[in-house]
Formats: C-alpha cells, structure tokens, sequence
C-alpha cells in the first residue's frame, strides 16, 4: 500500500471532525454603544425611514364620496393604486417596474460612490435591527451588562428583563406587520377591526407572518441576515471598485498597534492604542483593520468608536475613516495621496442610466390620459361580405374610464372613406356612425364596432386605420391603429 | 477523497481537505440554524406526506390524512360559481329576450355566457367567429335562411331544422335531376337562370320558363327566396353550398337538405337565450 494514504487512514474520525468543523455554532455579537457622528446620522435615518413607514397609511385625502380617502392605497380586490391624486391602473404596471428599475440603478450608483451605504443606513434589516437593539439596550444595559446577564444562571430578575425585552420586540414586529397591512386596505376601519376579531384571514395572516419575520430577522438573526441570507453583499463587489469611498483602516498610519501609556512617547508605533473599541461597537462582530471584509456593513460606527479613542489619547481622528482604497494604497506608499474620481464610467453609466430610466417615466407620466383606447380586430372571419356586396370588419374596442365621471365619447375612424360605423346595441341606445359610447365612471367600456364599406371602394387586402375617442382638445382623448381587411383584388 | 487539511496562505483559512487536480476548497463553515432549517424542511415533508396525497403506487396513490383532492376543490369551486353566475341567470329565465337587450348588465352577461356556450356547442359546424363554411351558415353576415330577428334566432336554435323535434324547421328542395323531374339540359338552363339574378350569365327563355314553373314558388319570382319556407335569397352575393355554376348545378340536380340538431333537447332555456343574443350581436341580426 501507497504509504502517503496509510498516513491518513490513521486519523481517527473523532479527530477528522473536530478539524473539519463543516458547521459552527453563531457566535452572538454584543455590540456596544456609541456615540457620535455617524450614529447621529443613523439615528436620523431610522426616524425618518421608520417614521415614513408607520405613519404614510395615516394619511387622509379626500377624494369623494365614492373613492377611499386614504392618501395611498395598494387596493388588490378593487385592482387599483391610490396615490394622491393619481391613480394607477393594473395596466399600469409599468410604473412599478420603472421605480425598481430606478431603485435598483440608484442602489448600483451609490454602491459604485460609497460603497454599502444602502446596507449601513437604509436597509430595513439594518434599520429595524437598530430599533431591536435600541430597546435591548433599554431593557438589559450595554454590551457588558448584557454579556454578564446571559452568563448567570436563570433568576426571577433575569426572566423578567428577558421577558419584557422579547414582550416589547413582539409588540415592534406585530406593529410592523399591522403597518404593512394598511397599505392594502383601509387603515382606521381595519384597525378597529382588528381588535375586535372582525378582520379578513388574509389581514391576520400577513400580520403573522410580518410579525414571526421582523421578530426573527431583527431580534435574533441580525448580522446572520446579511452574512448569510443577503444575495446583495455577494454581488456588490461588481459595482464596488478602488474608487469607492468605504470605511477604511488607516494601517500606514496605525501599525505596529500596541498599549500606550498616558505620556509615552509615539515614536516608531502607530496610533492604533489596540483598545478594540471599534470590534466592540461593530454591528456584525469583526474587526476593520482585518482590511475589507464581506460581513463589514458600511455603518461608520467603528469610526465613530475610534474617533472617540483618538480624542481621548490626544492623536488625530479619522484613523478609521471613510476614504478609497486607491487613496489608501497611495499613502501606504508614501506617494501622498490620490485624488478622488467619483466620475468614472461606471458612475457615469449608473447616472446615465438614471437620468434615462427617469425622463421615460416622466414623460410615460406627463402623456398619461384619463381615458385609453385598445382596438382588437375580429379575424374569424377576416371580413364579412354582406348581401349587397358591401365588406364588413369587426372590432372589439375597450375604453378605459380612469376619470370620476361618466363619459360620452365620440368615437371616429381616421383613413376610411366612405365607412360607415355601427355598434352592437345601437338599436336600442340609438345612433349610428358618430355615436357618443357611455363609459361609466373608473371603469372599462366593452364595444363590438362594425366598420362597413361599400364593395367598390373596400381596399384590396389590408388598410391602416386609426380609431380615436374623445374630443381633440382636451386630455380625455385617445386612439389607437388598426386595419381594415378587404378581400384580395 | 479529504487528504490534508491546511492554512490556506492568501486567506488564512483552513480547507476542507478536499483537492481536484491542484484545486482545493476552502472551508466556509455554515451556521448551524441553517442546517436545522433544513432539518426542519424535511421534517416539514414528511408531515406533508401524512397529510395530503403524495406517494403513487400501482392502482393508485396515498389519499393523505386531510382527505384533499384538487378534483373535490374544483367541484366546490365550480358549484360556487355557478351560484354567483345565478343572480343573472335567473333573471335571464326570467326575462324577455328583447328586456335583456335592454339591461345593459344583464346584455353583457348574455354576451359573455352565449360566448361560452357557442365555443362549446356551436363552433365545430359554424367557427370560431360565427362565419360558417360551405353548408354551415355563416352567421356573421346580414343573410338569413329562416330569419334573423332575436325570436328567429331563438326558434332555430331550440327546434333545429329538418331535424325528428316536433316544431323543428321543415322545408323540402326537390331533387330536380335525380328525380327525373328536369333533364340535364333543363338543370343547366336553369342554372343560368340562377346566375342572371345576381348579374353573373345570360338567362335564355327556357330558363326562364323553367325558373316560372319549378322555382318561384318557394324562391319568388325576382328570386329574393321566403325565410318562412327557408328558401334562401339567391338574388344576392351570399351561397351556402358555393355560388359558381358548377356548385349551383349540382344543388338544383341533387338538392341539398342540411339539418341542425334542435338544441332545446340539450341545453337549458338561458342557455338558449344567451346563445340567440350572442349570435344575434355577431353582426347580421335584424
């Protein structure tokens, strides 16, 4: 036998799993408060975007009697989106898929300028999981008293802190689900309904189910969530370049780290006094001068934490700092520094795409009318010959109504001499080739339109016409092509 | 197979000891939830297992706990349906076809449910849009064998034509030329006849004479036919059984008797009603 495989036949399987540790168990981080600049700033954002979210369903706005007077409104039964004064169709999707398009662009364009800013200050994971902690820390104290507390054995005092904490996060997440409900009904009816056991399944179950998520995603999986679970961090490192401005280790200047005594002397060290204040702050429990890292998040409160170290040895701030990694490496060599380039062609290219994507959807917006017109010609048959000779063609026509009012439009066929124009029922509403078709109020108009044309001047195969609705001056007009199918000649 | 495990010198990290061709890999450990969530996903399958049908065998499958079957949803869902679809339905029994024109919420359900019932019952002999083909009636155009108001419509429908019901529409083409009752030459003249009222050959006097004694009977004299007696228009650009001379000669020679079965045997009063309005609407009802 080979002896190189005897040699490791000899390891026994005990030993092989402890070396090939395929799991391991979630080391709980313990992050530490800290104040400054960019916790500010984080608290600022999780205000604003928290404060966004719970109030907006709030909003009144009145639309009239037959409208929901809610300011915004995702209504799925009846198949519209209430936002002001606009609404928006089923039809209308595109809109949506225009505000992703420009979130994920945007998403890409701030990548590409500061790097993970979205997961440091917006991500809702993140901003929740602020909130989550903000409350742990209320209740159970710091990162030491904290770790001290999961240290001890069970106690009344001890349930009782652990108890409110999860009472009060259950109350957060349950408030977090309610909230989302209300965007897709009625807030204050619904409320009450709630609480009285009057609301729909599917309300209590999208409470549920909002409320186990931001209850787990916040409370107990945290940073797992982006270390883990989050697709974005993977793919980022594609709009990320030496460009970039991110949170960075200044080793040329903080290496060799070490201890310092109140008035030694800083000769031939660095300013790194190895206090470990920003592992200890750190939101996803690693150390940034380990250099760039996929758990690091973009928060700044390592900043913030090293910062208030520098201060208090008397060095100067920014030792962690926001900065590129281009300008780092620069200094690291002692070439000074390089200059940042926010204008590169990947930015260029994000904002190009933005202004595009933006100016589509404006214009799309700004063209919008109250009514809009489809035309679907009848194929089977192709045309009808009447028993005079005369060639008929028919037409479905749906007219959208978007508007508050009943409208009676004039329908006109462009491109078509001589054709005269019927529709089914126009017996009994009267009217004939210019007819006035009534459209109720935010609705859909169904109408089978005949188009017929005398035998000698029908055309030899197919005709392009134009069908329009409405009058020519106001924004409640609309047209659409079709053609006129005649038999070959 | 593992070999050695190592320190990893770019990132410091151990390996799994795994190596093909040279290439190692690093060991990422994964969080141990993770693997209990996929613990739990099987468990979950197994629970499903129990409960809902899931595991085939010879003559059949495991019906499952729950007693689920898709066939016993769309039972209920169609049941539930068609008590919603009754509000309208009901009202349709209940009312006349020319009121139901006049309810525009009510026309619109008749549109929609004669839709339905023509793509089931209708289109095999007259197509998808109605426009028939050679010996099925076009029902798009603005002629009409036995009429073309609502109630006409409605009529042939339930009875049907030349059919064993009772009410069913009868009417008789002699068979001119297998009978003996006109000659070859006699079907050809006559032909022409036929061609000259809508301006396609030259009539001759025997023809005409023909034309006098067999035909205007049921035809009229200018040939504009009799919807009481389905004797179709033949002064006008529309065949049934196709409008060159050769198709119209064997029409006069062999007659032609076509038939439609009497619907009221099958389906039910509304249905019918539906179907009329929907035909009605196609384009050529009076």
């Amino acid at each position: 036998m080979d002896a190189r495989i005897q040699d490791e036949d000899a390891v026994s399987l005990r030993t092989r799993k402890a070396e090939l540790p395929l799991y391991i168990t979630r080391i709980k981080v313990y992050p530490r408060a800290i104040k400054g600049l960019w916790r500010r700033v984080k608290w600022a954002a999780v205000a604003l975007l928290l404060g966004l979210y719970y109030v907006v369903p709030w909003l009144r706005w009145d639309r009239g009697p037959d409208a929901p007077n809610q300011a915004i409104l995702i209504d799925l039964d009846g198949r519209r989106g209430w936002f002001f004064d606009v609404v928006i169709w089923p039809q209308e999707i595109y809109f949506v898929t225009g505000l992703l398009i420009l979130g994920a662009f945007g998403l890409f364009f701030a990548t590409a300028l500061f790097g993970r800013i979205w997961c440091g200050f917006a991500c809702p994971q993140t901003v929740w999981t602020d909130l989550f902690m903000l409350v742990e820390r209320l209740i159970e104290g710091d990162r030491n008293e904290r770790m001290r507390l999961d240290r001890l054995p069970m106690s009344a005092g001890k349930a009782a802190r652990k108890a409110l904490k999860h009472t009060v996060w259950l109350a957060i997440a349950a408030a977090t689900g309610g909230a989302w409900v209300f965007y897709y009904v009625d807030a204050p009816s619904t409320l009450v309904k709630i609480f009285r056991g009057e609301a729909s399944l599917e309300v209590y179950v999208f409470i549920g189910l909002l409320t186990a998520t931001t209850y787990t995603l916040a409370g107990w999986a945290r940073e797992q969530v982006c270390t883990y679970m989050c697709p974005w961090p993977r793919f980022q490192a594609a709009m990320l370049d030496e460009q970039s401005v991110i949170v960075t280790y200044q080793k040329w200047r903080g290496e060799p780290r070490g201890k310092h005594k109140a008035g030694a002397s800083w000769d031939g060290r660095g300013d790194c006094v190895d206090c470990n204040l920003c592992v200890a702050v750190c939101p996803t429990g690693i150390d940034i001068r380990d250099g760039q890292q996929i758990e690091c998040i973009g928060c700044g409160l390592c900043i913030d934490a090293c910062n208030q170290t520098m201060g208090k040895v008397d060095r100067p701030p920014n030792l962690i700092l926001w900065d590129t990694l281009a300008n780092q490496q620069a200094k690291e060599k002692g070439v000074g520094g390089a200059a940042w380039r926010p204008l590169r062609p990947r930015t260029l290219l994000y904002a190009a795409l933005l202004v595009v994507v933006t100016a589509v959807m404006l214009s799309a917006f700004w063209l919008r009318t109250d009514i809009e017109l489809t035309v679907q010609r009848d194929r089977s048959p192709n045309f009808v010959r009447l028993s005079n000779g005369d060639i008929r063609n028919s037409y479905a026509v749906k007219i959208l109504n978007k508007s508050r009012d009943e409208q009676r439009l004039q329908l006109a066929v462009e491109g078509l001499p001589g054709a005269t124009v019927g529709f089914v029922g126009a017996d009994i509403q009267g009217g004939t080739a210019v007819t006035r078709l009534a459209v109720h109020p935010d609705s859909v108009g169904t109408f089978r339109i005949f188009l017929t044309v005398p035998a000698g001047s029908a055309p030899s195969g197919s005709k392009p016409i134009e069908f329009t609705v409405g009058d020519k001056t106001s924004r409640k007009r609309a047209s659409h092509d079709a053609v006129f199918v005649g038999p070959a000649r | 197979m593992p070999t050695k495990i190592e320190k990893d010198t770019v990132s410091g990290q151990d390996t799994t000891g795994h190596e093909w061709d040279g290439v190692k890999e690093l060991n990422t450990p994964l969080p141990t939830w993770w693997v209990y969530t996929f613990y739990a996903t099987i468990a979950f399958a197994v629970v499903y297992c129990a409960l809902y049908p899931s595991w085939p065998w010879l003559t059949g499958h495991t019906q499952g706990l729950l007693g689920y079957s898709s066939r016993t949803e769309l039972t209920v869902a169609l049941a539930d349906q068609t008590k919603a679809r009754s509000k309208f339905v009901d009202k349709i029994r209940a009312t006349s076809l020319a009121d139901i024109r006049k309810d525009p919420e009510l026309f619109n359900f008749a549109l929609a449910g004669g839709r339905s019932a023509f793509q089931t019952n209708c289109l095999q002999c007259h197509g998808a849009g109605g426009a028939g083909s050679t010996g099925f009636p076009n029902l798009v155009d603005d002629d009409w064998i036995w009429g073309g108001n609502i109630d006409q419509i409605y009529a042939t429908i339930d009875h049907g034509i030349r059919n064993a019901d009772d009410k069913s529409r009868q009417s008789l083409m002699p068979r001119f030329g297998v009978d003996g009752l006109l000659t070859a030459a006699q079907v050809a003249a006559v032909t022409d006849y036929v061609l000259s009222l809508s301006g396609r050959a030259k009539a001759t006097p025997e023809g005409a004479k023909i034309w006098q004694e067999q035909c205007v009977a049921c035809h009229k004299a200018d040939g504009t036919g009799n919807q009481e007696l389905g004797a179709p228009n033949l002064a006008d650009g529309i065949w049934l059984y196709g409008g060159d001379r050769d198709s119209l000669y064997r029409t006069i020679f062999y007659a032609r008797n076509g038939s439609m079965p009497a619907w009221g045997t099958r389906l039910d009063d509304a249905t019918m009603k539906m179907l009329a309005i929907y035909v009605h609407s196609l384009g050529g009802g009076r």
